[in-house]
């Protein structure tokens, strides 16, 4: 086979693996979807069909009806854009110290983080309980957001590092000779190149929050402060047994924040991390 | 207990550690339990019923009478909390050693243990009313019973039934057990091997669980496999009477080929489908099942709830696991969450929680009712059964857990599907297993 054959032959390959992935990755969502539309006699058969032959939104209707799912979003979603907003504020400034100036401290705090994912998160819920019970934080979000910040905040403080030192050194050094000030250079120069690693960052402290379920279980006692992971396992009864129906429609429900913000987000995070970045 | 097990009154008080069953979530909860003084959750105004109640209709009934208890006493209201089967071990556990522990706990009798041992849980040996007290039977008290002292008010209870598809079973001219007259377990070998035919097997185990299915089902053939000797300490031994069920299942399994080997590895639920679409005739399951039946069998398909197979002299005993109300010892006011477990449980109200559950109370007046006795999706002859329910087996057997986990469900796995036989089985359950146990009890 010519080389050109061969290379189109690889191309297709590729496309084709990378097909076999994507229907990999959907397949649960796509499942979910079908399964959520689904009569109770179609889920239980032994020809289960892709499409539902009879689509009902009964299994949206029952879960709303059964559990509070409107309120228990709303403190998911309060609870996880705080993390999230929280996070970032604290990661940025420390990271761009992290990544800017590599002293032997910064070497040591940049290690001691990435030691830090190593350790089981009972190091972190005790202090983190004892402060929150000093605190009067026990069952109330606001503690929630504190534990999911200290948890995000590593990884937050990690990856934000990487793109601050993606960022051009040279950029801020022209600026510098162009006359901005330190705080002029962050704002202007380095900021909106970071963005892209801000949203990206942003958007996962937002998903490992709004996902988490342990902490949110333990924390919040009283029903009406409930998360969505805490209110979704209400569907699942003794020895695994679940209200299917229900408990897919409610499970799509929360899967679809997490899809929205990445389709209004994925194009800033892939649209090019030095975009704009060279002097006119 | 009956069926010659130990008796839990003569076990030493307990201790004030549990032993630990979810490292993660126990190492957390232990630190934070040394660092955090006790906090009555009562202090906060009302008290806190963490119900796991999870279908429709139960968590309804469990609302309204929470409802009507606070209604009617305004000044001792109880809040309402949901909680999840799947989470409530770790959430509670936490919770207690935190000392935010909810005042009325909704649990399972065999989750209690590690509780009591630990010290979590009230005695409610002088809290109890003796209307609740005589309600139950002194067996179903067993159930709830560590260490002579009562952690719990069992309440409700879930008996292990044959759901077999009619019209299979009257093809094959089968005959139709009754709790009267129960199959044996030759009897009911018999039938699968009559209703296998072509794609159709005879029965289907749903046996991913299998230590529990097989520890509650030999009752009925005189197994116990724990066995308490006089120093207290539980050792276990596999004798002729513990090997006729897991024989008779895996005869079905491996030699008649009766029983789909497919399932072995299936929870109940899974097994549906296959039973909806005729590809097994008979699948034990628990029996609060009938609800998913009922919702999810195709229109027409005919269905009945069979009792178990008996053991020798039609011995129908079964090992259950009730579900329990216990009050937390952190709970401040303890006769007021006793007096509101007391309303819960007058007979009436017990009969509405069974039927949001689909499962058996363990009241005599409540088993009564006859709402409980109609023949419609079972029910009378899962209320005919209940006088045969005993304590499971490994109800207060410290190290279980682990011993279930570690040793015998994958020994038991491995014997149904036919990898080991029954010689390698006995030296797995009993060397290995009193390995473990001897941990627990030195």
């Amino acid at each position: 086979m010519p080389r050109r054959g061969r290379r189109r032959a690889a191309r297709a390959g590729q496309y084709l693996a990378l097909l076999g992935y994507l229907v990999f990755l959907a397949f649960p969502l796509l499942w979910l979807l079908s399964t959520a539309f689904k009569p109770p006699t179609e889920l239980a058969t032994l020809h289960p069909t892709w499409l539902p032959e009879r689509p009902t939104l009964d299994n949206f209707r029952r879960a709303f009806d059964e559990q509070p799912l409107l309120r228990a979003a709303g403190n998911s979603l309060l609870t996880a854009g705080c993390a999230a907003a929280v996070s970032v504020l604290i990661a940025t400034p420390m990271a761009y110290v992290m990544a800017r100036h590599r002293s032997a401290l910064s070497r040591a705090a940049t290690g001691w983080v990435v030691v830090s994912q190593a350790f089981p998160f009972v190091l972190v819920i005790i202090p983190l309980f004892l402060i929150l019970k000093e605190f009067r934080l026990i069952d109330e979000p606001a503690g929630l957001v504190l534990v999911y910040v200290v948890w995000s905040l590593p990884f937050a403080l990690w990856m934000l590092a990487g793109y601050v030192r993606a960022v051009p050194r040279e950029l801020e050094e022209a600026a510098a000779v162009d006359g901005a000030g330190r705080l002029r250079t962050l704002v202007s120069v380095t900021a909106p190149l970071l963005a892209p690693g801000i949203v990206a960052t942003a958007l996962f402290t937002f998903i490992t929050a709004w996902n988490e379920f342990f902490f949110a279980l333990v924390l919040l006692k009283s029903p009406e402060k409930q998360t969505m992971p805490v209110v979704l396992t209400h569907f699942i009864g003794t020895e695994g047994v679940a209200d299917l129906g229900p408990l897919a429609a409610a499970a799509l429900l929360a899967t679809l924040p997490s899809l929205v913000l990445f389709a209004f987000i994925q194009r800033r995070i892939t649209g090019g991390l030095l975009a704009g970045a060279v002097k006119h | 207990m009956a069926g010659g097990s130990y008796d839990p009154a003569r076990t030493a008080p307990p201790p004030r550690r549990p032993s630990r069953r979810r490292l993660l979530g126990v190492a957390g909860a232990a630190g934070v339990g040394a660092l955090v003084p006790g906090c009555a959750s009562g202090d906060r105004g009302g008290l806190r019923f963490l119900s796991l109640a999870w279908q429709r209709e139960s968590v309804r009934a469990n609302k309204e009478l929470v409802a009507e208890w606070n209604a009617a006493h305004p000044r001792s209201r109880v809040t309402y909390v949901q909680g999840s089967w799947a989470s409530v071990h770790d959430q509670l556990l936490t919770s207690f050693e935190g000392g935010e522990a909810p005042d009325i706990i909704h649990d399972a009798s065999d989750d209690l243990a590690d509780f009591a041992y630990g010290g979590y849980l009230a005695d409610l040996g002088g809290l109890l009313a003796d209307r609740l007290r005589r309600e139950i039977p002194p067996h179903g008290w067993q159930t709830a019973t560590f260490g002579g002292r009562v952690y719990g008010v069992p309440f409700l209870q879930e008996p292990r039934m044959i759901m077999a598809n009619r019209r299979l079973l009257a093809a094959a001219r089968v005959r139709l057990p009754t709790a009267r007259e129960p199959w044996t377990w030759e009897e009911f070998a018999d039938a699968a091997g009559r209703l296998t035919r072509g794609a159709t097997y005879g029965v289907a185990w749903p046996l991913k669980e299998p230590v529990s299915a097989t520890l509650n089902l030999s009752l009925s053939t005189g197994g116990r496999l724990f066995h308490r000797g006089d120093d207290g300490k539980v050792t276990i031994r596999y004798t002729a009477r513990d090997r006729v069920v897991p024989n008779a299942i895996r005869d079905q399994v491996v030699r008649e080929r009766s029983a789909s080997r497919a399932t072995l590895g299936m929870s109940g639920a899974d097994t549906l489908p296959g039973f909806f679409g005729d590809r097994y005739a008979m699948v034990p399951l628990g029996f609060s099942y009938r609800q998913q039946i009922v919702q999810q069998a195709p229109h027409g398909f005919d269905w009945v709830a069979l009792p178990a197979p008996a053991g020798p002299g039609g011995d129908q005993r079964q090992g259950v696991s009730p579900q329990t109300l216990s009050i937390a010892a952190d709970c401040r006011r303890k006769e007021e969450a006793m007096a509101f477990v007391d309303f819960l449980l007058r007979p009436a109200n017990m009969v509405r929680l069974a039927r949001g559950d689909w499962l058996l109370p363990t009241g005599t007046t409540a088993l009564a009712d006859p709402a409980l006795r109609t023949p419609r999706h079972g029910w009378a002859t899962g209320t005919a059964l209940a006088g045969h329910l005993r304590s499971a087996p490994a109800q207060s057997v410290r190290g279980y857990p682990e011993w279930k986990d570690k040793v015998a469900t994958p020994a038991f796995q491995e014997f149904y599907s036919g990898a080991i036989d029954d010689g390698e089985l006995r030296d797995r359950l009993v060397s290995d297993g009193n390995l473990v146990l001897a941990r627990y009890q030195r």
